[in-house]
C-alpha cells in the first residue's frame, strides 16, 4: 500500500533521511523506532505528503506522492489521518468542536448527526464528559485521546501515529497503545506508529523498523527484532 | 573567497524568501477572490482587528490632531495666516498622518497578535493538521484576515482623521481663539475629494501590507525564523519592524509617484 523508494531529505545541509526503502502492506501496523531528532517525524511528513523528498519517491496505491497536485493531493490525503506529536488540536477550540471540525467542513452531515457522531468517538477514546473543554484545560493524555478522535473520524485508511506514548505516564501509555490496538481491529487501517515505548509497542504490531542513521538499520517482526545481535539494535531494544 | 561565498548564500537565501513572500501575496490575492470564502471567520477578524482597534485608534488621532492644532497654528502664526489652521491640520490628517498612524496602530494591535497565532498554530503543527484534512490553510488564516483587513483599513484611518480634526478644532478654536468658522470653512474649501481619495488608497494598500507581512511571517514560522517560542518571538518582531518600514517606504513611492 505504501512503498518508499531510497529517499534523501536535508534541511540546511543536514542530511536527515539518507536513502529510506520501506514497503508497508494494506492493514499492517508497523512500529517505527529509532534515536531522538533521528528523522522520525520528517519521514512520516513526508508519506503524508507534508513534506516535499530531495530526492526518492513514496507510493500511496501505486500514486507517487510528489507527482500529486492541487485536487488529487487534497483527495489522497484524505485517506490519511496523523496523530501529531503534540495533539495539533485547534486551541481556539473546545474538544468537541475539533473532532466535529472535519466533519463540517469537509462533509454535508446534518448538526444532529455530526453531534451524535463526534459524541460517539470522543466516548471510543474515553473522552466523554470532556466535550467542552478546551485543548489547554486537559491533561496531556487527554489531549493525544482527542487527537485520536479527530483523526479517526473521517475514517482513514491510513493512520500515522507521531510518538503517541511519549510524554504520558506508562500506565496512560499503555492505555493508548490498547486503544490504538482497539482502533485498528475494529477499523482495519494500515498504520505507522512512530514510539519510543519498547517492547510494550511489540504486541500490537506485526512489523518493526528501526532508523539509524538516516536509513532503515533493521526490519522484521518483533521476535526477529529480539533476536537481531546488532549492537545498536540491542541498545535500543534494552536486552544483553 | 568565504566572504563572496558567504554574501553570495545570505543573497540567494534572500532571494528565495522574497520570492516565497511574492507568491504568498498572489496566493492571498487569488484565494480571497475565489470562493468559497469562510464568511464566519472574516466576521471575527473583522471584530478582532476593527472593533478592539477603535479606541486606540481615537485616542491616538484625537492628540495628533491636537499636537497639529498647536504646531500648526505656531508656526501659522509667524506669517499670520493663522486662518489656515483648518486645512493645515486637515490635509495633513487626510493625505499623510491619518493613514500612516492608522497602519501604525494596526500593526501593533492586530498585526502583531495576527503574527503570534498563526505562527504558534504552525509551531503547534496546528497549520499541518489543517492540511492534513484537506482543508487549505491560507483560506482559513490569511483570507480571513485579508478581507477583513480590507473593510477595516479605511474606516479606522477615517476615524482617525474625524476625531483629529475635531482634536485640532479643540486646541486651535477653543484654546487658541481661531474662529470655528475660519477653521472649517477653510479646510472645506482646501480639502477636496482628491485627498480623502489619496488617504483612503493609501490606508487600503497599507492594510494589505501589514496582513501580507504579518501572516507570511507567522506562517512561515520555524522555516525562516527558527523554532519554538523563540522563532514566535523572532517573527513577531520581524513581522512588526518590517510592517513599519514597509508602510513609510510605499507611502513614499505612492506619494511622490502616484499623487
Ligand atoms: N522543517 C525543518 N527544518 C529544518 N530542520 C528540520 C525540520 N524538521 C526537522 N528538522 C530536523 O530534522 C531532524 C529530525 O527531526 P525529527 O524527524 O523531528 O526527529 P524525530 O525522529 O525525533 O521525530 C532534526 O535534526 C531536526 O532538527
Ligand atoms: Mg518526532
Amino acid at each position: 500500500m505504501i512503498s518508499i523508494d531510497d529517499l534523501h531529505k536535508s534541511f540546511d545541509g543536514n542530511e536527515v533521511l539518507r536513502g529510506i526503502s520501506l514497503e508497508i502492506k494494506k492493514g499492517e501496523v508497523l512500529a517505527l523506532i529509532g534515536g531522538s531528532g533521528c528523522g522520525k517525524s520528517v519521514l512520516l511528513k513526508h508519506i503524508a505528503g507534508l513534506i516535499k523528498p530531495d530526492s526518492g519517491r513514496i507510493m500511496v496505491d501505486g500514486k507517487d506522492m510528489n507527482m500529486l497536485k492541487g485536487g488529487a493531493l487534497t483527495d489522497l490525503r484524505e485517506r490519511f489521518g496523523f496523530l501529531f506529536q503534540g495533539g495539533a488540536l485547534f486551541d481556539s477550540m473546545t474538544v468537541f468542536e475539533n473532532v466535529a471540525f472535519p466533519l463540517k467542513e469537509k462533509t454535508k452531515l446534518s448538526n444532529q448527526l455530526v453531534r451524535e457522531r463526534v459524541f460517539r468517538e470522543l466516548e471510543n477514546v474515553g473522552l466523554s464528559g470532556s466535550e467542552y473543554k478546551y485543548p489547554s484545560q486537559i491533561s496531556g493524555g487527554m489531549v493525544k485521546r482527542a487527537a485520536l478522535a479527530r483523526s479517526l473520524v473521517m475514517d482513514p485508511e491510513i493512520m500515522l501515529f507521531d510518538e503517541p506514548t511519549t510524554g504520558l505516564d506508562p500506565v496512560m501509555g499503555s492505555a493508548i497503545l490498547n486503544l490504538i490496538d482497539a482502533c485498528h481491529k475494529r477499523l482495519s487501517f494500515t498504520a505507522i506508529v512512530v514510539t519510543h515505548e519498547i517492547p510494550g509497542v511489540f504486541d500490537i504490531v506485526e512489523r518493526v523498523a528501526m532508523i539509524h542513521e538516516g536509513i532503515i538499520l533493521a526490519e522484521g517482526t518483533p521476535e526477529e527484532f529480539m533476536s537481531f545481535t546488532e549492537p545498536v539494535v540491542l541498545a535500543f531494544v534494552g536486552r544483553d | 573567497m568565504l566572504m563572496i561565498r558567504k554574501l553570495g548564500a545570505a543573497t540567494l537565501r534572500n532571494l528565495r524568501i522574497m520570492g516565497v513572500m511574492g507568491l504568498f501575496l498572489f496566493k492571498g490575492f487569488f484565494y480571497s477572490v475565489v470562493p468559497p470564502v469562510k464568511i464566519t471567520r472574516v466576521l471575527k477578524q473583522v471584530h478582532f482587528i476593527g472593533f478592539q482597534s477603535t479606541l486606540v485608534i481615537m485616542l491616538t488621532g484625537c492628540f495628533a490632531g491636537m499636537v497639529l492644532g498647536f504646531q500648526g497654528y505656531n508656526s501659522l502664526r509667524q506669517f499670520g495666516s493663522d486662518a489656515f489652521l483648518g486645512p493645515a491640520v486637515g490635509l495633513a490628517l487626510i493625505k499623510e498622518l491619518g493613514p500612516v498612524f492608522s497602519a501604525f496602530v494596526v500593526t501593533g494591535m492586530a498585526g502583531s497578535a495576527i503574527t503570534a497565532e498563526i505562527g504558534i498554530m504552525r509551531i503547534s503543527e496546528q497549520v499541518d493538521a489543517l492540511e492534513l484534512m484537506g482543508l487549505n490553510p491560507y483560506r482559513y488564516l490569511v483570507v480571513p484576515n485579508f478581507l477583513a483587513m480590507i473593510v477595516c483599513m479605511p474606516l479606522l484611518t477615517a476615524i482617525f482623521d474625524v476625531i483629529g480634526i475635531f482634536g485640532g478644532y479643540l486646541i486651535g478654536v477653543k484654546l487658541l481663539g481661531v474662529s470655528a468658522g475660519v477653521y472649517f470653512g477653510e479646510m472645506a474649501a482646501y480639502v477636496d475629494m482628491g485627498d480623502v481619495m489619496e488617504g483612503i488608497y493609501k490606508s487600503l494598500s497599507f492594510g494589505i501590507i501589514i496582513i501580507w507581512v504579518c501572516c507570511f511571517k507567522g506562517y512561515y514560522t520555524g522555516i525562516f525564523t527558527g523554532f519554538g517560542a523563540e522563532g514566535v518571538s523572532k517573527a513577531t518582531i520581524q513581522a512588526v519592524v518590517m510592517s513599519f518600514v514597509l508602510i513609510l517606504v510605499w507611502d513614499y513611492f505612492m506619494t511622490s509617484v502616484l499623487f
